[in-house]
């Protein structure tokens, strides 16, 4: 019989868990039961409960203390208060510092069972609106993902075509691109939309953790795997799985990820019992897999596997057009966030923003936008506003127009005032080049020195 | 299941035993007898509550009574407690072999009614048979009709029925073959 959810009772009076447990197991309730606090922590660590019923006084912990502690450890943790005496005084503490409820020992039967069912039924829905929220959010384009580029406009292509299918896509690109944002637009236009996109950061994890990650794990499979916990193959479930720096996993985890690709089946780590999972693959990397494929450290036939559809992502420096939009973006989503009445980015600080190389990309810019915004005065950014990562060569202040003629002038000299190798230099044509000049009223020096 | 015997706890009204017995003959199908002899409830007295304990009540029981029958249950018309709650209608042994069941608040006087003896007598069976229900295994129901639905006042027990439902029988069913009857 499926249990009607987990209680942990917390009290110091033998007689009192024990009456309580028995009375919540008749109601079909799994319960656990701890003398104090110290011993209420360590269950906690060890397993997920619903509920926990903390007497407000114990020896070594008192109740009020006690659920601080809780919700450090598992903030989402219901906790009812069981007090001895009402008191106007008791019941503001604790609901203050928290608590969903308190009840006064000895406890009406029908009060008592009513307020673990309420309980019970708020997390629920709880639970339910967070899962809801997070799918609607996986099920919707990504707003983040901006772009009037042409190589922008390729890349919404790509996810137009590829989104629909069953496709595996290989995205590539510098860290701070996007990524994970096109693949989550990949999932956004797919039939699968309406299930989870689950998200595996395959470079941040040591090997034996990621294959507890991927394919999860039997109880006692490992020291520390006290409960039996699924992969991330498994928890997809009809969705999409997101693997980000496929690059970086080890030549065993390949392995084990090209059956997975190939079979659809995943083996629990401590399990021998194979399982079939449901999912589309969506893998990413800033690595060139083609070069490390030729030296032997990806294995070829899983990069084919993956590079069955790609996806690559321009850095931002290739798509510098598309700065005031981003800019335009992460002034409104950082305005509506911390409060504040910016409305946007002077015209020089654009130039400016534009001038640079962003090694860092999109993230770089988010950042550089989020900390402008924290120590901007008025109602637009301006270029004092923004701490750029590498200087701008004293340019900052500088108009477009300015700096291009800044820049000829300067490639101009170093090819010796030869128009011919300075427009090859600069990527125009010597006519081009000979209009800016005459523009500027630029004269040959060695005329002059004739 | 081989049999159920019937244990009066203070002074309990024959007639009433002898339709309970009949009543739980029917519902579980098994042999049910009233025992001669009777349990003195004094010990299990609260001062302070003025109630009596009825998880002491159940170990004197168990080691007072070995049973001729695989469960007893102790019927008593006095006011029953454990230590948590305010009161209860009836405490079993999850999985054992005694149960216990009070009529003080399943009596229409102890609200301010008329008495109502037939109304008691039905009462008394659901609470017998979700009792023993229990020792034999059963948690609570989520059928509301079912005798093992929680029932934590009077009107929860007038809404549901005096027997198990066909899930909790077959459950019960099951829980009693496993069960090894009682050494005679």
């Amino acid at each position: 019989m499926n249990s009607k959810g987990k209680i942990l009772i917390v009290d110091d009076e033998l007689i009192v868990r024990d009456s309580l447990s028995k009375w919540f197991r008749e109601e079909g309730y799994e319960v656990g039961t701890a003398e104090g606090g110290r011993q209420a922590l360590a269950m906690l660590a060890q397993q997920d409960w619903d509920i926990a019923l903390v007497d407000i006084k114990m020896p070594d912990m008192d109740g009020i203390e006690l659920q601080q502690r809780f919700h450090e450890v598992k903030p989402d943790l219901t906790i009812i208060i069981m007090t001895g005496y009402a008191s106007v005084e008791t019941a503001v503490a604790a609901l203050k510092s928290g608590a969903y409820d308190y009840v006064v020992k000895p406890f009406d039967p029908e009060e008592m069972a009513h307020t673990v069912r309420n309980a019970l039924a708020h997390k629920k829905a709880e639970r339910e609106n967070v899962a809801l929220k997070e799918r609607v959010a996986e099920s919707s384009f990504p707003p983040e993902l901006i772009g009037q580029s042409a190589a922008m406009r390729t890349v919404f292509e790509a996810i137009e075509t590829v989104g629909p299918t069953e496709a595996t896509v290989l995205i590539t690109g510098e860290s701070g691109t996007g990524k994970e944002l096109v693949a989550r637009a990949i999932h956004a236009a797919s039939p699968r939309r309406y299930n989870r996109l689950v998200v595996a950061h395959c470079g941040a994890l040591a090997e034996t953790l990621l294959e507890s990650e991927l394919f999860g794990h039997e109880k006692g499979a490992f020291t520390g795997a006290q409960y039996r916990k699924k992969g991330i193959f498994e928890a997809a479930d009809g969705g999409t799985v997101f693997l980000d720096e496929v690059g970086d996993i080890s030549l065993k985890t390949q392995t084990d990820l090209l059956r997975v690709l190939q079979e659809r089946e995943i083996t629990r780590v401590g399990s021998n019992q194979p399982i079939h999972v449901d999912f589309r693959c969506v893998a990413a990397t800033n690595k060139d897999l083609e070069a490390m494929v030729e030296q032997g450290s990806f294995r070829p036939d899983l990069y084919y596997r993956l590079n069955v559809f790609r996806i690559d992502l321009p850095p931002l420096r290739k798509r510098k057009e598309d700065i005031p939009l981003l800019v335009d973006h992460f002034v409104r989503k950082f305005a509506s966030s911390m409060n504040k009445p910016v409305q946007g980015v002077s015209r020089a600080a654009i130039n400016m923003l534009m001038q640079y190389d962003w090694p860092g990309n999109i993230r770089e810019l988010e950042n550089a936008v989020e900390r402008a915004m924290v120590v901007a005065r008025s109602g637009e950014l301006q270029e004092k506003d923004f701490t750029l990562r590498i200087p701008l060569n004293g340019r900052s202040g500088m108009t477009l127009e300015e700096v291009e003629r800044a820049h000829i002038l300067e490639v101009l000299e170093q090819c010796r005032n030869n128009q011919t190798l300075a427009a090859q230099v600069l990527g125009i044509d010597r006519v081009t080049l000979h209009n800016k000049l005459k523009k500027y009223g630029w004269k040959r020096p060695t005329d002059e020195a004739l | 299941m081989n049999g159920i015997g019937l244990l009066a706890i203070g002074e309990t009204d024959s007639a009433m035993m002898e339709s309970l017995r009949a009543a739980l003959e029917t519902e579980f199908g098994v042999h049910c007898e009233i025992l001669e002899a009777s349990l003195d409830p004094a010990p299990s007295f609260h001062l302070e509550r003025g109630q009596y304990s009825s998880t002491d009540i159940l170990d004197r029981m168990q080691k007072g009574f070995a049973p001729d029958s695989d469960h007893l249950l102790g019927v008593t018309p006095l006011d029953l407690y454990i230590p948590i709650l305010t009161f209860v209608f009836g405490e079993a042994q999850l999985n054992g072999s005694c149960a216990v069941v009070s009529t003080h608040r399943l009596r229409q006087e102890f609200y301010g009614l008329p008495a109502d003896g037939g109304l008691l007598l039905e009462r008394l069976v659901k609470e017998a048979v979700h009792e023993l229900g229990h020792s034999l295994g059963l948690v609570h129901c989520d059928d509301y009709r079912c005798a093992m639905a929680a029932s934590h006042d009077v009107e929860a027990i007038d809404v549901k029925g005096k027997s198990l439902c066909s899930d909790c029988r077959a459950r019960a069913l099951a829980l009693m073959t496993r069960k090894p009857a009682v050494k005679r």
